[in-house]
This record gives structure tokens, sequence and C-alpha cells, in this order.
């Protein structure tokens, strides 16, 4: 058994696509020695920014001979079938085994040297490799055919115990030799084999373990904080980056001018991590210190002196630029930052973000005023809204978009704005990813709401729907922070009467305001309160005093005209269905069955969020009893007979069943008197505890069912010669099932 | 500084050119980069590029960014299989001790969505500040490089900052007379910042830039690459000075991107198509 040493040596990898490389070059490398029948066993990789290594232990010395066999056509299969076969297989006929009418390829195949193996295998796996960017270089690149990597590929060791595996690629021939840290060890090393490798390395400065360099990083940099009284930030993406930047990490501590405190820590942080890979400290007091650590990839004659020095001017560079902004910012009002949205087009179709914004700052305050949010100031919410925005146009976003939001808080809360306000404005993008937090201050709730609202409704109306993987305006997301904002806050909210209402306050309104524009003599004005909405035959309908205000006459070309269709309706149901699905996929992450959500949707009608997560809980919580078990199974036997036979209630019967009668005219049996007896208490009992949202007992009341249920299918035929009995007790059946359905769909629960 | 590339460039077999008499944003719009990145022929050339780039303009508060500033580019072509030692050279001529300072390849891809061109390669820092733009062409202008050229893009202030141990570009020493890089160029950069950001007239502006569109237009149909290829450039730097102005909405940004990426590949195109070279 012998190890194997391969290294890949190149100009410098980017740190963020090192781990990927050796994850890549592990199972890449195992799949082409399966090829050969060997089993690659125990490989370690490692990534710098100059080499990718990896070392396969206790490789076989020679493969296996291996006996291939291959099924040919029978014996009295016409002759071109098997001619057919020999050009296959290369063989003749007389090679050939016949095997009980069937001809046999067997080929013998000896068991090959692996470094041979290795020899053919590794130059394969270099040209496959799946870099995600990789290019051409030097004299060679004059044909777009040359080796791509991801920077030029400059040496590759290959050693099969203290033996050269020798190959060539793209005219790089491989060997034993390599190059120790730029710096440190200008010369070049030769390596004996995987066992001194690391080692070697070593003592040419060069950490070949990515995570031994991860390690200096992290516990130099933490002490070096502590040994200046303060604590370290912690942030393993950094780690992580600058164990990708450096073969010979050197951890060192420096100062920043005081002064730049003054701008918002998050800002430093920021430009301190992107920019310039520096980890920050915090004081003893919790707040951030003037403090930065940055990590150096040589061991510096002057013990760093230099290296801090220049670090701390660039880094003074950065901040004054942050500084810049920042006091540049502050010196303009959100108001009038916010009265440049107009410049900015949020999309073709749905206008600028200033019209969004005004959307949002209506649904907003809507929200409030309806008692969905409960427990803000309407004009609160509004003021937010309409501020939320005004930092997309200042400097500091401009130049950190990450820092959207945020800002617009910081700016907000040092004109003096109310502190619910700047809360609301810093945090209404939150919700943002599935481990976000939730805000629940009710200003920003209602912000965060509104603008999510917005946007799901405006690309729904111009049919921007997500597609596969294409969801480039980001619903799923929109759609999955108002599901969470609506279950974390228990809002008691009909999303299909908020999107109309919306639809008419925040479009109409607009368009409103557009045809009031076009039309100064009408003396129209978007705010008037003359405008309002009722409900006309099912329709939604806008009246200015008492006429209804037609359409049709509004300027054609109007921007909205095309989108408002007041004597219809806004096809709010796909954008229900969207909803229901992210719910869906939410819940099911959240562990509960799709089967039993599916159960509750199939009821229709509930777009009441709260309600309809509590009847699924509770089902979960009863389909899991014996009673909820057996009860599905009665239910499912009744839903078959009723559907076999095709049964609706015939004219008497279903008047009857209206009326909750069911006279009779012959004795029932034992059995089914039972089951009339309870589901005359049951059902109701079922239904009134919906009607409390007490699902639990809901589902107790249904659970008296399943004795009888299961009586009856026992003991009485439903099919009876007698027509009147036949009809009763399908009709018994049609009501056990619209008991149930009361609850949930049960037809759509699996088992 | 500068005498000192241009003998270590010049040594290693570059061509040493002189600015081109255009604004424009970067050395890499020098048609000796642009144009002579195309094709088979081999070029080593190395020159200073006067570079404007009006919204880095910060009105000479800021201790490093400048809306006017030189550039030190070298090109190679093709790449030398020892760029990166040579370049290494490079910074040791001009006083760089490796013992003493930090220096390191940073992933940096560089992309020109108005020149329709890409490469790969690194910022090159020297303790934490970018002083080198290192990249390997693989497109210009919309064509493969064949073969790919290694451009090198100092920042001369930047480096002269490290030289002289300055906190501040304007702090620089000219000459050893005691004039600095401030009496030079401080009050340029305040006028120019305000005129940048708030005189220029932008409806002259918007002229410039059509008409400049235009007569690219005309040259390419007088098959003309290089005076074309000038037009291409000044629509590029009008369109800088608009954005500047803050007048470019968003969604114009990517309209008005395109129309200067369709000046320069007309302009590509013409001048593969001159020599030969078009596929």
């Amino acid at each position: 058994m012998t190890d194997f040493l391969l290294e890949l040596r190149s100009e410098e990898i980017p740190a963020r696509m090192q781990a990927k490389a050796r994850a890549d070059l592990a199972r890449l490398f195992a799949a082409e020695l399966a090829h050969a029948g060997i089993a690659a066993g125990d490989l370690v990789t490692y990534a710098t920014p100059r080499r990718l290594v990896l070392i396969a232990r206790d490789l076989p010395v020679e493969t296996a001979a291996v006996s291939e066999e291959t099924k040919g056509p029978r014996t009295s299969a016409p002759p071109q079938a098997l001619e057919g076969f020999l050009r296959k297989t290369g063989l003749r006929q007389d090679q050939l085994e016949d095997r009980e009418g069937v001809w046999f390829a067997v080929v013998e195949k000896p068991g090959r040297k692996t470094a041979d193996v290795l020899a053919e295998a590794i130059p394969a796996i270099v040209r496959a490799f799946p870099w995600p960017k990789s290019m051409r270089w030097g004299a060679a690149s004059a044909s777009t055919e040359s080796l791509r990597w991801v920077r030029p590929l400059q040496g590759i060791v290959a050693l099969f115990g203290e033996t050269q595996v020798p190959f060539e690629i793209a005219g790089i021939a491989s060997g034993a030799t390599t190059l120790g840290h730029r710096f440190h060890h200008p010369g070049s090393i030769t390596i004996r084999s995987a066992a001194d490798y690391a080692e070697k390395l070593r003592d040419a400065h060069v950490i070949v373990d990515h995570d031994e360099r991860a390690r200096v990083i992290r516990d130099g940099a933490t002490k070096l904080a502590a040994d200046a009284g303060l604590e370290l930030i912690e942030d393993e993406g950094l780690v992580a980056e600058n164990a990708g930047l450096t073969e010979w990490p050197v951890p060192l501590l420096g100062r920043f001018d005081a002064a730049y405190l003054g701008v918002p820590p998050e800002v430093i942080q920021l430009t301190a991590r992107v920019n310039q890979k520096y980890f920050v400290c915090r004081g003893k007091d919790g707040t951030l210190a003037n403090a930065f650590v940055c990590t150096a990839n040589i061991d510096a004659a002057d013990g760093g002196a230099k290296i801090v020095d220049g670090n701390r001017k660039v880094l003074a560079a950065r901040l004054s630029d942050a500084k810049f902004f920042y006091e540049t910012d502050l010196k303009v009002p959100l108001d009038e930052q916010a009265g440049k949205l107009g410049q900015i087009v949020f999309h073709d179709k749905l206008g600028t973000v200033a019209d969004k914004v005004e959307r949002v700052a209506k649904l907003a305050r809507w929200l409030v005023e309806e008692g969905v949010v409960k427990g803000a100031d309407p004009a609160l919410a509004e003021r937010a809204a309409r501020l939320a925005k005004a930092d997309l146009v200042t400097g500091m976003v401009g130049e950190f978009p990450e820092l959207q939001g945020l800002m617009g808080g910081y700016y907000a809360a040092a004109q003096g704005e109310d502190a619910a306000v700047a809360e609301a404005i810093r945090d209404h993008y939150k919700p943002v990813g599935q481990g976000d937090d939730v805000p629940t201050a009710p200003v920003t709730v209602a912000v965060s709401l509104a603008d999510k609202l917005d946007t799901l409704v405006g690309f729904f109306a111009i049919e921007a729907f997500p597609t596969g993987s294409k969801d480039p305006f980001a619903l799923r997301r929109a759609a999955l922070a108002v599901i969470r904002l609506i279950i974390a806050k228990k809002l008691r909210f009909n999303i299909a009467d908020g999107i109309s209402e919306f639809y008419i306050r925040g479009w109409v309104m607009a368009a409103l305001l557009d045809y009031a524009g076009k039309n100064k003599d009408l003396g129209l004005q978007a705010e008037d309160r003359n405008f309002h909405i009722e409900n006309k035959n099912g329709k939604r309908v806008l009246y200015y005093g008492d006429t209804i205000v037609d359409v049709s006459l509004w300027p054609a070309g109007s921007s909205y005209d095309d989108r408002i269709n007041l004597e219809g309706e806004f096809s709010s149901g796909l954008l229900l269905d969207f909803f229901a699905d992210r719910l869906k996929v939410q819940q099911r992450e959240a562990g509960v069955r799709h089967d039993l959500i599916d159960a509750v949707f199939a009821l229709g009608g509930e777009d009441d969020l709260v309600r309809l997560l509590a009847r699924v809980h509770a089902l979960q919580a009863f389909v899991g009893t014996e009673d909820g078990a057996n009860l599905l199974a009665g239910y499912k036997r009744a839903a078959n007979i009723l559907k076999k036979e095709a049964w609706e209630p015939a004219g008497a019967l279903a008047k009857a069943r209206e009326h909750g009668e069911f006279a009779l005219s012959y004795t029932p049996e034992k059995e089914e008197a039972a089951l009339i007896a309870t589901l005359d208490s049951a059902a109701p009992a079922a239904a009134s505890a919906v009607e409390r949202e007490d699902f639990e007992a809901a589902m107790a009341a249904l659970a008296s069912l399943r004795a009888p249920i299961d009586a009856f299918f026992d003991k009485v035929t439903v099919n009876d010669a007698d027509p009147d009995k036949r009809d009763a007790r399908l009709a018994l059946l049609a009501r056990v099932r619209d008991a149930v359905h009361g609850v949930a769909d049960f037809s759509r629960i699996e088992g | 500084m500068i005498l000192t590339l241009h003998d270590y460039w010049s040594d290693r077999g570059c061509l040493v050119l002189q600015p081109y008499d255009m604004e424009m944003g970067a050395g890499t719009f020098h048609p000796a980069t642009t144009l002579r990145a195309l094709g088979p022929t081999p070029w080593n050339a190395a020159f200073v590029q006067p570079c404007r780039r009006p919204t880095d303009g910060r009105y000479g508060e800021n201790p490093n960014r400048l809306q006017h500033y030189y550039q030190y580019q070298v090109v190679l072509k093709p790449s030398p299989a020892d760029i990166q030692d040579i370049y290494l050279g490079s910074l040791a001529a001009i006083g760089i001790d490796f013992g003493t300072h930090d220096i390191r390849f940073v992933e940096d891809d560089w992309e020109s969505p108005t020149l329709g061109a890409w490469g790969l390669g690194w910022e090159v820092w020297c303790d934490g500040m970018e002083v080198t733009q290192f990249t390997y062409f693989q497109q210009m202008g919309g064509f493969d490089c064949l073969p790919v050229a290694g451009e090198l893009t100092y920042g001369l202030e930047r480096l002269a900052m490290y030289i002289q141990n300055k906190d501040n570009v304007y702090d620089l020493a000219y000459n050893d007379a005691g004039v600095t890089y401030g009496d030079v160029f401080l009050e340029n950069e305040r006028e120019m910042s305000k005129w940048n950001f708030e005189v220029a007239n932008t409806e002259a502006l918007f002229d410039l830039f059509r008409k400049a569109a235009a007569e690219c237009e005309r040259c390419l149909k007088e098959k003309l690459p290089i005076p074309a290829y000038e037009q291409a450039i000044k629509a590029s730097h009008v369109f800088n000075l608009l954005q500047a102005r803050g007048v470019i909405s968003v969604a114009e940004r990517q309209a008005y991107i395109g129309r200067v990426r369709d000046l320069a590949k007309g302009s590509c195109q013409a001048w593969m198509e001159k020599n030969g070279w078009a596929a």
C-alpha cells in the first residue's frame, strides 16, 4: 500500500473558491480511481492561495485483474446481430463463449500499475475541473482550446510513494519540486513523498493546512485584542477568507483615529470587513473600539510596524470616505432625499420608487387604521413609510447598498423623528431570510407588511410571476416575510381584502392623481374623501359621491389605465395561491405534513393565516391519535361509497337534509340509529367549535363519530334492495362526510 | 518613480509610449491597450495615462480619492509565464522592501461593461492598499483575446504615498524644492469636483453624447476604426460626467452603458476586420 501526493501549484487562487476546489478535487479523484477499479479510501485535501493539494493514503500498487462479461445475441439470432456484437466487443467469433444458446464475450483485463492509472487520471481531472470562473493565459492562449484554470497553472508535484508519476498538462511536466513562501523562501524545494510534504513546506514558511492557518488567525487575533484590553468581534467568514489569502498568516493589531467612531459602528465594521478584511474589536463597555486586526502574509523584519502603519492609512482613507458620506447625508433632510426617489424607476410598469412609497404609505396607514396592526399610531406608520426608502439616494447607501434601512434609521433619528419611525425605517426590510428576526414593533410591522404586499401585488398585477428557479424580484421571499410577520404577530388579516383595499386605495388613488393632473378643470383631488368604494352585486365599485366613476372615461394612455378594472376585480386568486404555496413550503420546513395543509386549504375561502394554521395544527394532533386514524378510515369508506354510487341527494331528501330532518320510512337498525343520534349532536358541536375557532374541540366532536361509524359499516348494508333505505343511508353517509368537511377535507389526507 | 518604471519595463522589451490626449476613465481605454489587445500580434508597451473619474471627486477632502489621477500601465501580450515575478521586480525597483511590506494578490475580476471586456486577475495589495490592478484579458470589445494579454495598472499616487511615507496624497513631494502634489492639484480637485457634481451643463453634455455617438457611427461606416474608437472614448467620458451630475436614472443607466458598449464593440470589430482578424 502506497501514498499518493498531488500538488497543483498556480498563481493566487481566490480565497472564496478554495473550499469547493478541495471538495471537487477529492470527488473527481475518487471517481477516476473508482473507474479504474481502485477504492480511493482515505483522502486528505489542502488549499493555500497558491496550491491545491491531495494526499491519497494506502493505494494498492496495482489494480486487481478483472473479468468483464458481456451478454450478446442468441446463437440462433440472424448473422447481422452477431456481426454487430463482434464489432462492439472487437472480438472474433471463436473468442465468444456459447452458454446455453447465448453468445457471451468474456474479456480478461489484467491488473494495471496504479501509477499508470494516476498518470492518466490527473490530466483528465485537471482538464475537467469545475472552477466557477476559469481563464486562458500565455502564448498557448492564441488558441481557444488551450487549458483553462482558475489562474495560470505553474507546477505539478505527483509522487506515488517516492516515485514521480510522469505526465504533462499544457506543457507543464509533473515532478517533485515546488516553491515555498513567495517572499520568505524564494528558491525551489524538492519533496520526497506525501510523508514529508507538509513539513518541507512548513520549513519553507508555508502552512499547507487551511484549518491550521484559520486557527493561527482566530487565536492570534483573539489574543491580540485581549492583550490590548479589548474583545475581538468574532467573524468566522473573515477567518476563512484570511486563511485563503495567506500561506503564513500573522495577525497584527492596529489603531485608527478615534474621531472616526462618530460614524455608525455598522459602517466601520462593514468597510473594515468588506474592503480590507480586517477584524474589529469591542471595548469593555461593549461599544466599538478604535482598533482593527489585519492578517499579514509575512513575518516582517520590523515586527510588522510598517505593515500596521500602512493598513492604518488605508483604513483611515476608507473611514474618511465613510465619514464624508455620513456627514454629507446628514445635511440633507430625509424628506428632501425622498423627493429624489421620483427619478429612480422601481419597475417600468410599476412606476418610480416614489410611486411605490406613495402606495406603501397609504397601505401602512390603512393596516393600522383597520386594526390589522394594533398599537401603532397611523400617522407614524405613514410617516415611516414615506421616509423608509429615502436612504436609497444617500451617498452612504450608494457606496454600501447592504446598509439600506440601517442608514435611514440613523438619519431619521438624527433629524429628530419619533423613535418608532426611525426603528421602522431601520427594520422595514426585515425579515429578509429564513433566520432573520421578525420585527415586532407595531409601526415597523405595518411598514414592512405594506412594503412587501405592495411588491407582491404590483408584480402579480403585471404578471411578472416567479417561475421555476427564476424569481428576479424576490417575490417568494416577500411572501414568506409576509407569512412570518402575520404568524409572529398573530395578525388577523384577510389577505384578499387587504389586497383589494390596497389595490383601490393605492393604485386607484394614484390613477386618480394622474387623472386629476391631466384634467385640472375637473378639480379632482386624489385624496378627495368623496371617493369611496362600495360593494355592488358582489363587485367593488368606485363612487364619487353618489355617482359611479366610469373607468372607461379615464384618459387613454394613462399609465394605470390598463391595470385598472374596477368593474371586474383584481385577480387576487393567483396571489392567494402563491401565498398558499409559500405557506405550505414554510410549514413543511417546520415539520407539518403537506397533506394536512392541503386538507385545510382545500376548504377554500380561508385567507386568515392565523386561523388556518390553528386548524392545521389541531388536525396534525388529531390524525396522530387512534381516534383520528380510525375516523379517517371511516370517512374514506363513506366518501368512496358516495363516489362509487355517484350519489347525490334526490329532491325530497335534499330538502330534508337541509333542514336536518331525516324522517325515515322504516325503522332504522340499531347501529344506524346510533350513528344518526351521534351525528345529530356531533355535527352541530363541531360546527360551533369551528365557529369559535376552537379546533381541538371540533376534532373531539368528530372523534365521537368514530365508534358508531365502525359499527355502522360492520352491521348495516348501505346498498339495500329497498331504495328508500339505500337513499337514506347514502344521505347519512353524506352527512358524515359534510360534518367532517366542516373541519378539514379529509379526502386530502394520506393514509 | 516614473523614470524607474520606464527603465525597468523598457529593459524587458516594452515600448515606452506617451499618454493618450483624451479624457478617459482608465489606462485600459488607451488604444495601445484596447485595440492592441486584439489579434495575434505580440505587443509589449508601457505608458503613463492621466485618468478622470468624475464620481470619485471629493473636493480635495479625501486623503487618496481623486477625480483626476495618474495610472502607469503595462501591457504584455502574450502574458509571460513569469509575469508575476517580473511585476514584483518592478515593485522592488521602485523601492518596496518585501521584508517589511505585505504584498498580496487579492481576487479582483475585471469587467468593463462599456468596453464589452472582461478578464480575471487581482488587485495587488501593499499593506492593505491596492497599488496595482493585475488582469489577464479574456475578452475585449466582445472578442476573445487570442492570445491573452496581461495588463498591469499601477496607481502612481498611491505608490508614491508609500514610498514617501505620506498619509495624504496632497502632502506628496512633487520635487525636492518643496513643491507638493497639493500645490499642483488641490485647487484643481476642488474646482473640478464642483464642476463635475454641481455645475457642468447637462444639456450640453447630453448633446455631446449624442454627437459623439453619431460621429462614431459615421466613422464606422467609413471603415475608420481609430477615429470611431476615439468618439467612443469621448461618449464614455461624457456619460461619466452625466453620472456625476446625477441626471441619469438607474433605468437609463443601463441603456447608456449599452450604447457606449455598442460603439466600443463596433470600433473593435472594425479594427479586427481592417486587420483581417475577424472571424
